[in-house]
């Protein structure tokens, strides 16, 4: 019966992910897609530009376009934060069944908040505040691979320390009790975070010189704003669907085979 | 069911804490799952990027607008 409620866990934890994945799409589409298009203009700017002082004609800066713009911004970005929001949804619906009953004495409703906070400290804002989001066009194409790398590092470098932090938090609670040693975990992870933002080598090359900074910031705020809102909405509906599953298990009824999916809108 | 009524009388004292649930249950489910979203999210945040599995920039050019806005670096 374990089995069956971490599967029901899964499915809700998806579904929110889903549901989160369409706010979080809403915002990177208002938010968002004026300051890709921004940064899109300023690129081709300088391309023009380049062009022109290398005595060529200007048709040499239209670059091929394997998908179009307005399919880049509607339909393209839909797969993407959608993916993202189903994949994470999925592997935080697990990671809340790890947690549960194991962080402390919170309801499934907390915990389910809490870990989506730290799945979005984790995953996106450690990451970010290292290495932030960049807008189109502004790169150093020859860096791309040591960029990755470095971001995808930066994640599960992150990931470890916030699992290790909460292992160290509950080693220490029955000493310190539980509000001092999630201080001294919290700590922990915020001093060891600084120390790798300091030794990790930092990505200059991943804005060029003369960006409009305004540009370069609404990028940024509308990319940390699209985490905030599939984080916080995942909380939420995750939370409530989770509540509700678990209700139905401990209160000693069998657990249903196929639970119906409440329509969450 | 005797899982069962152990795990309502652990909750008992308080309803609303929950009895962790087995790490064994979880983990086969954590691992696949973990698979399959790594391969997803590598789709998104960086084939055709840093590395490519496929030829082109079809999927690059696809996911453009959502893997800047998600943080990924993307070129």
């Amino acid at each position: 019966m374990h089995a069956s409620t971490v599967r029901t866990l899964l499915v809700r934890g998806m579904l929110a992910g889903l549901i989160a994945g369409l706010f979080a799409f809403a915002v990177a589409y208002v938010g968002g897609e004026p300051s890709v298009d921004g940064s899109i203009a300023v690129e081709e700017a300088q391309a023009a530009q380049e062009a022109a002082h290398a005595g060529h004609g200007g048709e040499e800066a239209e670059e091929e376009e394997v998908v179009s713009r307005s399919a880049q911004s509607t339909f393209g970005l839909a797969t993407g934060v959608l993916v993202y929001g189903v994949a994470l949804g999925g592997v935080a619906a697990l990671a809340f069944s790890f947690a549960l009953g194991r962080v402390g004495r919170f309801s499934p409703r907390a915990t389910a908040a809490l870990t989506a906070a730290a799945a979005f400290t984790t995953v996106y804002l450690v990451p970010f505040l290292k290495y932030p989001a960049t807008p189109p066009a502004v790169g150093n194409p020859d860096t791309i691979g040591k960029r990755t790398t470095l971001f995808f590092l930066m994640i599960l470098l992150s990931v470890l320390l916030g699992v290790a932090a909460v292992i160290l938090g509950r080693r220490l609670a029955p000493r310190l009790g539980n509000w001092n040693a999630s201080l001294v975990a919290g700590f922990g992870f915020v001093l060891v975070t600084g120390v790798a933002f300091a030794v990790l080598p930092a990505n200059d090359d991943a804005v060029k010189a003369g960006f409009p900074a305004k540009l370069l910031w609404e990028f940024r705020l509308a990319s940390l704003g699209v985490q905030v809102v599939l984080w916080v909405v995942f909380a939420v509906v995750f939370g409530f669907l989770a509540q509700k599953a678990l209700a139905a298990r401990t209160a000693g009824a069998e657990p249903p085979a196929r639970v119906e999916v409440p329509a969450a809108g | 069911m005797a899982e069962a009524a152990v795990s309502a009388a652990v909750s008992t004292p308080s309803a609303a804490v929950p009895a962790p649930l087995p790490v064994r249950a979880v983990l086969p489910w954590a691992f696949f799952v973990g698979l399959l979203a790594l391969i997803a999210l590598y789709f998104v945040g960086a084939e055709q990027g840093a590395t490519s599995l496929f030829a082109g920039s079809d999927v690059h050019e696809w996911v453009h607008d959502g893997r800047h806005l998600l943080g990924f670096p993307c070129h």
